[in-house]
């Protein structure tokens, strides 16, 4: 569809949130605690984060958690009975969210309904509606512009406000969802908006990089042993950079029993911990943290793009930022750009 | 900064070690460790208020002892967990050489660990810091509100294990959160699994953190877990007299029994 232009006055952001409340919406947005922000329930406008580059932690968890129920299951007699997970997911807002954030869920998507349709997630995925709101200022982690996106991207949300000057915001409606949250939302959105120059709003991001050479330099090297492994040596493997990743979206499948009765739940895993493909046997196909570093990376920058068209990461800066060894995956992409063949 | 490099040059030319643990300039306002093996390298290695990381934790990593003899450059929380290390028999003389380094960025050079372990008694304990004043703040709350803080804070863990692996003490390779048969603690980041797993990990450091802070400064969510940990070790000191990694002999408080121990709970 047509993107359409409104204004949302700043005055209107407090009734926005009323009514969403009304509606029975549960809306997740930024909030900070103490040094952190995350996307966590609020029922506020004034609860909201301000002046912030990006969330510490990430709002994918709206449609896929670090813990969920996949099924229940009960022992009577001799058998075991199964129940499918019976509660439904409720509709959900999640504001604030950052482009680069937007299009990881776009990312996510690809992974859980390209081949099996995961009913868990796409459960989640039909409640959502993501209102963005695009970046007026970027750090030095921040890279979206050399993975396909940019502080002002419309990819992924369904509606995405601008901040402008004087405190209002450019809302452009971008998708159906997008347009049936404005309609519910009786006069929020005021008419207005085609003449603003949006560009001139937005956080500059210089690309420093081009996916698609990325992707050709990195099948290039993945035998470069030794550039992985110095690449590597200071990761400590924990899965910090996984667990705030916006488009990470490997799990494990973990069945808890109590007594009689129990749980089959599915949780965040991270391709950098050695567990990730210790076998049974003993045998780990990755046995060193080079060989997980650069599955992270292939993962990303080479299977993902392949397989889904789609950037497997959006240049959020998260991993970097978060990282308690500084392993800053910018610095390590553009060090495999300058590596000689 | 000039007589740190000094040292370095001279231990890697000499043929003494093949690699020199240290830190290195990182992303914009940040240090990083960095694993000096060539003269050209050991020219990057600085010293200054940003090098936090406790590098105690590479002299674990299996990919960093494959290189070849270690040195490490040394400030105090390092030194304490060397020495922690070597009272758990992980650590030997043949294994490493140690670069000492005072705050202002001086070199204390050390023979053996023995020089390690005799420096760091002369040194004294380390002055109450402020995370001791963090927790006498929590241990002021009554019971109810305390436990409201903490069942708060870890609600938010998404067990990354980010405290696990920035631990120089952590060096099982299978952890007990790993083991699944049985299952001790719960695998998942739920509520009982995160309970669990900071208990469970607090309980596994008691008598041997050294209080670096490291897990609280590795946590991704900004968690103050260092806490629990150092809330264990004033108990220790308080109770047993004793503080990790000040000394080379084996002997941790929670394992040995002494004639003389208070036993004061049993009253």
């Amino acid at each position: 569809m047509a993107t359409e232009r409104k204004i949302l006055k700043k005055e209107s952001l407090g009734p926005l949130f009323e009514k969403m409340n009304a509606a029975g919406k549960r809306i997740l947005a930024p909030r900070k605690t103490g040094e952190q922000i995350r996307f966590e329930p609020v029922t506020s406008a004034n609860e909201i984060a301000a002046d912030f580059v990006q969330s510490t932690a990430s709002a994918k968890w709206a449609v896929f958690p670090a813990v969920e129920e996949m099924l229940s299951f009960r022992s009577l007699d001799k058998e075991t009975k199964l129940e499918a997970k019976q509660s439904k997911p409720q509709p959900t807002v999640v504001f604030g969210i950052r482009p680069c954030d937007a299009a990881a869920f776009k990312a996510l998507h690809a992974v859980f309904a390209t081949d099996y349709k995961d009913d868990l997630f796409l459960d989640r995925w039909e409640q959502i509606t993501l209102i963005g709101m695009s970046c007026t200022k970027a750090d030095d982690y921040c890279f979206c512009t050399s993975v396909g996106g940019n502080p002002g991207s419309t990819v992924g949300s369904d509606i995405l406000l601008t901040p402008l000057a004087n405190g209002d915001f450019l809302a452009e409606i971008l998708t159906e969802k997008g347009q049936q949250l404005v309609a519910s939302l009786d006069g929020l959105f005021a008419a207005g908006g085609s003449d603003i120059d949006k560009e001139s709003l937005l956080a500059k991001v210089t690309p420093k990089f081009d996916a698609k050479q990325m992707k050709a330099k990195m099948d290039a090297v993945f035998n470069n042993e030794k550039l992985w492994t110095r690449q590597s040596l200071r990761c400590i493997g924990c899965g910090a950079c996984a667990f705030v990743c916006p488009s990470c979206s490997c799990f494990d499948i973990q069945d808890e029993r109590y007594g009689g009765k129990g749980q089959r739940l599915r949780c965040w895993d991270s391709c950098g911990f050695g567990l990730f493909t210790l076998h049974t046997s003993g045998h780990n196909p990755r046995h060193t943290q080079a060989q997980r570093w650069r599955q992270r990376l292939m993962h990303k920058f080479s299977y993902g793009p392949e397989k889904y068209e789609l950037p497997g990461c959006v240049g959020c800066g998260r991993c970097s930022r978060a990282c308690p060894t500084d392993m800053n995956i910018l610095g390590h992409l553009l060090e495999i750009a300058e590596e000689k063949l | 900064m000039e007589a740190l490099r000094k040292k370095a040059h001279e231990i890697i030319t000499g043929g003494q070690v093949k690699v020199i643990i240290g830190y290195g300039e990182g992303s914009p306002e940040r240090a990083r460790a960095i694993f000096a093996q060539t003269p050209a390298e050991v020219d990057q290695l600085i010293f200054d208020q940003r090098c936090l990381q406790n590098l105690a934790v590479y002299l674990m990593k299996p990919e960093v002892k494959a290189l070849g003899k270690m040195a490490i450059t040394a400030s105090k929380n390092v030194l304490r967990s060397i020495l922690q290390l070597a009272s758990e028999n992980q650590l030997t003389d043949a294994d490493l050489v140690v670069i000492g380094i005072t705050d202002d960025g001086g070199v204390i050079e050390f023979p053996n660990l023995q020089a390690v372990e005799e420096h760091i008694k002369a040194a004294g304990t380390p002055a109450k810091n402020e995370d001791r004043a963090r927790i006498e703040e929590i241990d002021k709350k009554p019971l109810e509100e305390r436990w409201q803080y903490w069942q708060e804070q870890l609600s938010a863990c998404v067990k990354c294990y980010a405290c696990r692996s920035a631990c120089p003490m952590c060096y099982c390779t299978r952890c007990t959160v790993e083991c699944n048969q049985p299952q001790w603690i719960p695998a998942p980041s739920h509520h009982l699994g995160n309970l669990e797993w900071h208990i469970m990990r607090a309980m596994h450091l008691t008598g041997r953190c050294i209080e670096c802070g490291e897990c609280g400064r590795a946590c991704p969510l900004g968690l103050p877990i260092n806490l629990l940990t150092q809330k264990l070790a004033a108990e220790i000191e308080s109770q047993f007299d004793w503080q990790a990694g000040m000394s080379l002999k084996v002997e941790n408080p929670l394992s040995t029994f002494k004639p003389d121990d208070k036993e004061n709970f049993i009253k």
